[in-house]
């Protein structure tokens, strides 16, 4: 596979990867079929992403995108977090074979079903778009 | 860097490099003696010379006739004609084709694009160790089946299939029989006659040969037609100048992996027991393919709960080079079709690993993957959703 040197550091080195005990929100995509599965922890202090986990079972890029998605919604807004795209993820890692681009749509969902699932145990409702 | 950071190879089914001696033995092919075999003059006749010194070779290896040995550019080219030529050449008596559903694509493919050509295939089930049975091949045969092609050992778990019983069953019911034999060459023993093949494909870059020139055996009063239309090469079967340098390489290469293919597979045979024997010991890990009846070149694990393709990424960084059945590793996305078929889990079909030994591999290259892959294994691991507890380290 033809990645990018940003993806191979990120692959190599993962940022933020681990899980978070006492988790805000939990957000889990991607199934063991197709072989990626993506999970994100969130810790959620005054409506801001005070931390955040990843654990991926996947490719490089899968593993990449989620290490470069943490990084960008570390100490974002939920809102702010939540308008993060694939493209942008993608883009930060300075592409990803068109292959290879569903695995930061991954990343996208993983963090969608996380913050629904804190603003769900928080008795709001869950966001849609 | 240090000396344990050289290379280490491990994907010899892939491909192989060429051997010192071959390449010495092809160089005049490709610098004076460059003539087109089918000229009348000199340098003509010392390329058309050199192509049936070659033909003799084979043929030997086989034991064939040397009249039943054609060159073509490769497993894929072999496959194909043996494939289509029989089929159309042998429509009118049927339309029926079997095969197994473990093949290498350049038989499935093929097989798939004859069934939209109105011919019917049944692909054979294996078990869990990827073997065939006699008894669901004579279940599948029909009074319109024409060709059965099944491979000799399989290229991803080294599966050896019992090709013995099923040319005896093929030859009783008078049904050609095609074997890609494409990883076999140079590792089991192969005598087309006593084996009753009728066709049997083979690749030059498998042992040790150049790249792009493979042969097709068809025994002698075989009904095909030709796949390549043109000149009159190759007996009028073939058509397309020769590529005599490669021909010339495939016959030093292939003369000397069968010469060498005790004392070769004694030594493989060995250093892929020391790598299956301590792969097992990662817990969660699983052989894939047969425990004896398997090539003895090919390792092929799985590990639970990680992927392939980060596996061979992580290896590259260590600069060991290794291949996978997983999806994420494949342009279709789909996981390894052999391994599904065997009946590995869809959950666990991804993190196959796949290495293949050569004759460049030596103990200490076994034992620097032994060092270093349990620790990817454990990384991986580390950083997967699936994996319970007590397979974490952090």
């Amino acid at each position: 596979m033809d990645y990018s040197l940003k993806v191979m550091d990120h692959f190599s080195n993962p940022r933020n990867m681990g899980s978070i005990e006492d988790s805000d929100g939990v957000g889990e995509v991607g199934n063991a079929k197709c072989g990626d599965i993506m999970k994100i922890y969130l810790k959620v202090e005054d409506n801001r992403i005070a931390d955040v986990k990843f654990q991926t079972f996947g490719c490089g890029a899968a593993i990449a995108s989620s290490s470069m998605a943490t990084e960008m919604i570390k100490g974002k807004t939920l809102e702010e977090a939540w308008k993060l795209s694939n493209k942008a993820v993608a883009e930060a890692l300075d592409g990803l074979p068109p292959i290879k681009m569903h695995c930061s749509m991954l990343a996208e969902e993983a963090i969608h079903e996380a913050i629904n699932n804190y603003l769900k145990k928080k008795g709001l409702e869950p966001w849609t778009e | 860097m240090t000396i344990e950071n050289k290379a280490i190879y491990m994907d010899n089914s892939a491909t192989t490099p060429i051997r010192k001696e071959v390449v010495e033995e092809m160089l005049p092919y490709i610098t004076e003696n460059f003539g087109n075999p089918s000229s009348i003059y000199e340098i003509g006749k010392i390329s058309k010379h050199a192509i049936d010194k070659v033909r003799k070779k084979v043929a030997n290896v086989l034991g064939a006739e040397e009249s039943e040995i054609y060159f073509t550019s490769g497993g894929t080219e072999s496959d194909n004609w043996a494939i289509k030529g029989i089929a159309f050449a042998n429509r009118s008596k049927g339309k029926h084709i079997i095969t197994s559903s473990i093949e290498h694509h350049a038989v499935l493919h093929t097989c798939a694009w004859l069934e939209g050509q109105g011919f019917e295939v049944t692909y054979l089930p294996v078990d869990k160790y990827g073997m065939v049975s006699s008894e669901e091949l004579k279940k599948a045969i029909r009074d319109d089946t024409i060709l059965i092609s099944i491979m000799l050992a399989n290229n991803e778990i080294g599966t050896i299939q019992p090709v013995d019983e099923i040319g005896k069953i093929a030859k009783e019911n008078r049904i050609y029989f095609h074997t890609d034999a494409v990883q076999a060459i140079g590792h089991v023993p192969i005598d087309v006659k006593k084996m009753n093949i009728d066709l049997l494909s083979l690749s030059g870059h498998k042992f040790e040969g150049p790249k792009s020139c493979g042969a097709l055996y068809i025994r002698k009063g075989t009904k095909i037609d030709p796949l390549l239309h043109g000149g009159a090469q190759e007996r009028k079967r073939r058509a397309g100048t020769e590529n005599v340098p490669a021909i010339v390489g495939l016959g030093k290469a292939i003369e000397l992996a069968t010469a060498e293919i005790e004392e070769s597979n004694k030594t493989l045979l060995e250093l892929r027991e020391r790598l299956i024997k301590n792969l097992l010991i990662i817990p969660k890990t699983h052989l894939n393919g047969h425990p004896t009846q398997r090539l003895a070149n090919n390792v092929n694990v799985t590990f639970e709960y990680i992927e392939g393709e980060s596996l061979l990424l992580l290896l590259n960084a260590k600069r060991i080079f290794a291949s996978t059945g997983s999806a994420c590793n494949s342009s279709s996305l789909e996981p390894s079709h052999v391994l599904t078929a065997c009946g590995v889990p869809h959950e666990i079909v991804h993190g196959s690993l796949r290495l293949s030994l050569g004759r460049i591999n030596s103990k200490k290259d076994v034992d620097r993957v032994l060092e270093v892959l349990p620790e990817i294994v454990q990384k991986l691991r580390n950083m997967s959703p699936l994996t319970p507890k007590e397979y974490r380290t952090i």
